[in-house]
């Protein structure tokens, strides 16, 4: 009896912190931009010098072109994105009645394409679709993010959640081990961050370019050894959703510039 | 594919302004291998030139060490109202130019 | 010349293309202090190089050497007299010692460029300026350039 009861304590010890974990209190919440150089932030805070900033001007070029069998422009529907689309990306990803699930904001992108342009699809990572995604997502910086409020999403973002506390990979690591358990510390040289996903599409220096969410997820994937999800697949669009969750009411930075 | 330049709309005489430009361009190195162990052949800015009402006031060398996106400022003395002109040429006759317009007072 | 880890993560680190998956190279791939005094010398010729006149601001622990902000700047009056005539950049340990070659003139008012430039490892990056008494004055600054922790190896 004594020994099983100690069984059960040591479990409920080991389980405890696993509980805790991803509960940053809002208060607590910092954006990666808390975690950066002076230079970094610089580069960010200046739209003529935000590398970003050329993927906007790409993507609001795209915004007013005419394409498609349809021949209309995102512009023909939802007017000037200025006012349409201010908030917007802050409640991605959003519930999609038609297919009853979460879909991120490249995911509505290609949705408008093929049932109101008649266009294909944009391929994820392409320039044109990360262009319009930072072009609409632009128009929601310093909006407080409200993703996940849809009573549908309840079951997406506890799946998004279980993935971001599961281990994984060769490393045997979690998202939640480095990014709740650990942030403020360093790995190699790099500051560890909260992991909010507050500004993106943005521009990585490490890539050079702009990227997505699910690209930098990916990344952190393979950093641990793991197979990464498909683009687009149910596991990373919860992810994502779970992300935006976990970031409620920090403010948008589209287009961020990060290490 | 989009360029931002930032040059001050209006100067006084004399003023010494600051002029940023950044520009897509991959900067591709030459220096990178695919998987199947072939060169990725280069693909980079060579030269960056930026006239004043026709005279050149900057030019710039660049190599594979400057990053993608490439971005430049640097400053001139604000003498007439008038035009700057940009121009990028790089590899596989690369060419881009941009204008901004000043009005000196 | 053995590739070392920390070579092949910065290499790995520039992937730009979706697609694209860099591996190791076999030729040297740091310009040896031989090249970084070559590619001087085509600039400079045998004109002595003194120190002092340049500021190279650039951070000494950077973020991410794929792009690292750098200004120089040289002690100047920028006169019809006495003027920068160019300022050259140029680094220790890429596969290539140059950077870039920034021509001005008196009417540039002051001398200061800003540009963000690639540093494959930690190095020595040395920027020179040529006056218009055809002197030249250089700075030399270290960088330690630190590697982003989990690196993607295909897109």
């Amino acid at each position: 009896m004594i020994f099983w009861r100690a069984i059960a304590a040591a479990t409920l010890f080991a389980t405890a912190p696993a509980l805790l974990a991803g509960e940053i209190p809002p208060d607590a919440r910092r954006s990666g931009y808390a975690f950066m150089g002076p230079d970094t932030r610089a580069m960010q805070d200046d739209d003529t010098t935000n590398p970003g900033m050329l993927f906007v001007l790409d993507g609001e070029a795209l915004w007013g072109k005419k394409t498609g069998s349809a021949n209309k422009a995102c512009a023909d529907c939802h007017g000037d994105a200025r006012s349409s689309m201010k908030g917007v990306a802050a409640h991605y990803p959003a519930f999609d009645k038609a297919s009853g699930r979460p879909v991120t904001l490249d995911q509505r992108v290609n949705l408008c394409r093929a049932n109101h342009q008649q266009a294909t699809p944009l391929p994820y990572e392409s320039r044109d679709l990360l262009a319009l995604s930072a072009f609409v997502a632009h128009q929601s910086r310093g909006v407080a993010i409200t993703a996940a409020d849809d009573p549908e999403l309840k079951p997406f973002i506890e799946q998004g959640r279980d993935l971001f506390m599961q281990r994984e990979g060769q490393l045997n690591l979690a998202c939640t081990n480095c990014h709740d358990d650990n942030f403020d510390k360093r790995l190699a040289g790099a500051p560890i961050t909260q992991g909010q996903p507050t500004g993106y599409p943005l521009y990585r220096l490490e890539w050079q370019t702009l990227g997505s969410l699910e690209r930098r997820l990916r990344s952190c994937m393979s950093g641990v050894r793991a197979q990464a999800y498909d683009y687009g697949s149910p596991e990373l669009v919860a992810l994502e959703l779970y992300l935006m969750s976990r970031a409620r009411g920090l403010p948008m930075e589209t287009p961020a510039v990060r290490p | 594919m989009a360029a931002l330049i930032n040059v001050p709309a209006k100067a006084k005489r004399g003023d010494v302004i600051e002029i940023r430009t950044l520009t897509s361009h991959i900067m591709e190195t030459g220096f990178r291998h695919t998987a199947a162990g072939d060169v990725v052949p280069r693909d980079i800015i060579t030269s960056f030139t930026c006239r004043y009402n026709g005279a050149e006031i900057f030019r710039a060398d660049l190599f594979p060490a400057i990053a993608a996106n490439p971005y430049l400022s640097f400053f001139t003395v604000a003498k007439e109202s008038g035009k700057f002109e940009f121009e990028w040429i790089g590899d596989n006759g690369y060419s881009s130019t941009a204008s901004a317009s000043i009005t000196v007072e | 010349m053995p590739t070392t880890r920390r070579q092949f993560l910065s290499l790995a680190g520039g992937v730009t293309a979706a697609g694209t998956i860099p591996v190791v190279t076999l030729r040297p791939l740091e310009a040896t202090p031989a090249m970084l005094n070559s590619a001087i010398r085509n600039v400079v010729g045998e004109a002595p190089i003194r120190t002092g006149k340049v500021k190279l601001d650039i951070p000494p622990l950077v973020e991410n050497g794929n792009t690292v902000p750098m200004t120089v700047s040289v002690a100047n009056p920028m006169t019809a007299d006495d003027y920068v005539k160019s300022i050259h950049v140029f680094n220790e340990k890429n596969p290539q010692p140059n950077i870039g070659n920034f021509h001005l003139g008196p009417s540039s008012g002051r001398a200061q460029v800003s540009t963000r430039i690639r540093l494959a490892d930690t190095q020595k990056v040395v920027a020179i300026a040529r006056l218009s008494d055809d002197t030249f004055w250089q700075v030399a600054a270290d960088v330690v350039v630190t590697l982003a922790a989990c690196t993607e190896e295909v897109n």
